[in-house]
């Protein structure tokens, strides 16, 4: 194995100051001059890592942790306040398709110049011309100004023009999510081609997901810092951890607000524990584990007819499971006193997240007695497989030859 | 204790994973790197480059040499945009000048003649330096702010839009000098073909000079925008310190031999005006177009008495109208001003470095 570094971080940091107040003009700066405030404020601190050639690298974090501005400080828009990156060969920045095109020239026209500012000759260009149009989808648009594209048309262009530079790295920001679906998958096939081309790439985005399936390894990064570097299960597993740390702010909970529930409480929830098979060891599911939610409750007074409801949300506060004692046909009726119910879902379905559950004590006419939320658990996904249902796949292959 | 079960009704599959067992897995991922690092091999060596708040000069220009093919293109965008959705298109280049030489002509022949036989060459051939003085200067401040889409987004040396519009600007100049050699035709004036050479250092000159004021100046206006406004108007001040509508030679030259700098004693007012770096460069033009120091022209002069007063009367005087300077003067002077030009080049390379890191923000 080839240990040569293509993109060497090292001790990156990047400032930025924020004016209260702008001033471009000569005027507004010598009146403001001394009382213009401004807050520094660290974009990225101390970032340092490696990139292996022909590895294909992650940066995953959520939006404003600094990923982009890694990425802008790595194709050489930005420059570092501190620190610095050695890139070894030819990078070419896919930050926003189609930057530079100029709406009056036609589009053979913007290929050589978009390609000239990517850094590709015009040698290389004119060997490439018919790809390029092939790959965009415009040889019958080809001779139109850009301004009459369509915005469809426009990225196609962007896109065919960036992946034909032939660059030795590939830095990816999140582009992949514009276009219609066939372009998408186009773009991802590149993507496994430059990867089998021994292309390094670097692919900024907060889909833990795409990472999973496209990289080796993943840097994670939060508000600036990065906390983590390593292979690319575990950042996804690191980010979800982290995407859980933020939850109570982030997470939007539940259908129901607490403060409906009454005061009058015949019965209340004592204690909610969720149990699985990861509990202590791993703290995280596999798919396809159990997990047991214990409920222990008390009553003041009896109850007849108490109905004990069950939800489980995604981290986006999205509800992805609900249900109750009553729909599956189990009656309860409580004496004073404790009580304790086990709920167990005996295969978490889930691929890859984090999840809450949700515990509500109510009446059978629906009233609640009280209601407990937020009781995070994890599924993690040791495979590549991605989306969000475990689904059992069998494959079978037959092949018949035909001499 | 109450037992409740919630049945979710699914069968989750047992393996979650889509690859059979985790060896086989590891074992195709393996060869699957190690095919990789074969073809990670057969990519040979490659340019290195360095993203840091501190980039020598050198390595600009560097970088600069590079994207020289991005130069031709910048500058064949900014002439095909400037005149698309025109219907004479590309011919307003030629149009335009010719236009204003024949506004010009008119104007000095039968309006307000000055005694100079062809003056109308004189002139213009001054605003052929003056006008890609202008419009190089201009453009060039004014090239990063106008393209803040490009710079924000994708990496490139930045200096290339500064001198590609210095490049546009040559283009143009390149053109009103087709007309004006077009016009001379047509005027029977003959130039100084023995010392066309001499244009070689004195456009050097001003591209170069022209270039290094640009870039500083484009890079100011990123945070200062009053920079492209306050530039406007220095130039029009700047037009009149150089001999474009009155003869340097006679009356202009004493008078700046005679006056001090700012009364400061024992200087000389030409001193500052041939300080102005655009000055030989025009005369120098003037000297191959008009090509007349020894002109049967009357130009109405005061002038100075014997005790050292300016005449309060004009005589017709036979005076030459270029200044009588031996060929050796242009060529130092023009050498003078691209041995400092190329000097502020490199500062103003420097200045643009530092200014540059946060262009990306600022725009």
């Amino acid at each position: 194995m080839t240990t040569n570094i293509a993109v060497d971080v090292v001790g990156v940091s990047k400032r930025f100051r924020l004016y209260h107040e702008k001033y471009y003009s000569l005027k507004e700066r010598v009146l403001h001059l001394g009382n213009n405030s401004y807050e520094d404020f660290w974009a990225l601190k101390d970032i340092s890592f490696e990139v292996a050639e022909g590895q294909t690298v992650g940066i995953l974090g959520r939006n404003g942790s600094g990923k982009s501005t890694l990425l802008k400080c790595m194709s050489g828009i930005l420059q570092p306040t501190k620190g610095k990156i050695v890139v070894r060969g030819n990078l070419a920045a896919l930050l926003e398709l189609g930057a530079g095109f100029q709406p009056e020239l036609s589009g053979r026209e913007n290929i050589f110049l978009n390609a000239s500012l990517l850094g590709m000759s015009t040698r290389e260009v004119e060997r490439r011309f018919d790809e390029i149009v092939g790959f965009a989808e415009l040889e019958n648009f080809i001779d139109n100004q850009v301004k009459y594209y369509s915005s469809g048309m426009y990225v196609r262009l962007g896109f065919a023009v960036a992946v034909n530079v032939d660059p030795d790295i590939l830095v990816v920001d999140e582009v992949l999510a514009v276009g219609d679906e066939n372009f998408q998958r186009k773009c991802m096939g590149r993507i496994k081609e430059f990867q089998n081309d021994g292309r390094t790439i670097l692919f900024v985005t907060h889909s833990a997901d795409l990472v999973r399936v496209i990289c080796d390894t993943a840097a994670v990064l939060s508000s600036g810092e990065m906390i983590g570097y390593t292979s690319a299960a575990e950042a996804v597993a690191l980010y979800h951890e982290h995407l859980l740390t933020l939850a109570p702010e982030s997470a939007i909970t539940a259908s129901e607000p607490v403060s409906e529930v009454p005061i009058y409480r015949p019965v209340g929830l004592a204690t909610v524990d969720v149990e699985h098979p990861g509990t202590g060891t791993r703290d995280y599911l596999l798919p396809g584990e159990s997990l047991t939610v214990h409920v222990g409750f008390e009553a003041h007074e009896p109850v007849s007819d108490m109905v004990i409801g069950v939800e489980i949300h995604d981290q986006f506060g999205e509800m992805v499971y609900s249900s109750d004692t009553e729909i599956l046909g189990q009656r309860i009726d409580v004496p004073v006193g404790s009580g304790r119910a086990d709920l167990t879902f005996e295969h978490i379905p889930f691929l890859d997240g984090a999840y809450n559950v949700a515990i509500e004590l109510k009446s059978g006419l629906g009233i609640v007695y009280d209601r407990r939320e937020m009781l995070p658990f994890k599924v993690m996904n040791p495979g590549r497989s991605r989306g969000v249902v475990a689904l059992d796949l069998r494959v079978d292959i037959r092949t018949a030859s035909l001499s | 204790m109450t037992e409740v079960r919630a049945d979710t009704g699914e069968r989750a599959p047992a393996d979650a994973t889509d690859e059979s067992g985790t060896a086989g897995r590891i074992a195709k991922r393996e060869r699957e790197m190690a095919d990789r690092a074969v073809r990670v091999a057969e990519r040979g060596s490659k340019p290195t480059r360095v993203v840091s708040a501190r980039v020598s000069v050198w390595l600009r220009l560097r970088e600069m040499w590079r994207a020289r093919e991005l130069f031709v293109f910048l500058v064949r965008k900014e002439i095909k945009v400037k005149y698309k959705n025109s219907v004479l298109g590309f011919l307003w280049s030629m149009l335009n000048p010719a236009l204003t030489l024949a506004v010009f002509y008119v104007l000095f022949t039968y309006f307000l003649p000055n005694g100079i036989p062809h003056f109308v060459i004189y002139m213009f051939s001054a605003m052929l330096v003056w006008n890609l003085y202008q419009t190089a200067l201009i453009g060039g401040t004014t090239s990063v702010v106008l393209n803040a889409g490009i710079v924000k987004k994708v990496a490139f040396p930045r200096e290339i839009l500064v001198l590609a519009s210095v490049g546009a600007a040559f283009m143009f100049f390149f053109y009103q000098s087709i007309v004006m050699i077009i016009f001379m035709f047509a005027f029977r004036h003959v130039p100084a073909w023995g010392d066309i050479w001499l244009l070689i250092p004195a456009l050097a000159a001003i591209i170069v000079f022209a270039s290094a004021l640009a870039i500083f100046l484009a890079a100011v206006n990123v945070y200062l925008r009053d920079t492209q406004h306050l530039i406007e108007v220095l130039l029009v001040a700047w037009f009149w310190a150089i001999p474009t509508v009155y003869a340097f030679s006679g009356r202009v030259h004493e008078a700046l031999e005679r006056h001090t700098i700012l009364f400061i004693p024992h200087t000389k007012l030409i001193w500052l005006y041939f300080a102005n770096p655009v000055t030989p460069v025009v005369m120098t033009f003037q000297r191959f177009f008009f090509n007349d120091f020894n002109p049967h022209s009357t130009i109405a002069t005061h002038p100075i008495l014997a005790n050292g007063h300016v005449a309060p009367y004009t005589v017709h005087a036979l005076i030459p109208v270029l200044a009588n300077y031996p060929v050796h003067w242009f060529v130092g002077a023009d050498l003078a001003v691209l041995g400092v030009s190329v000097l502020l080049f490199l500062g103003a390379l420097s200045v643009f470095g530092h200014l540059e890191g946060n262009f990306a923000e600022e725009l």
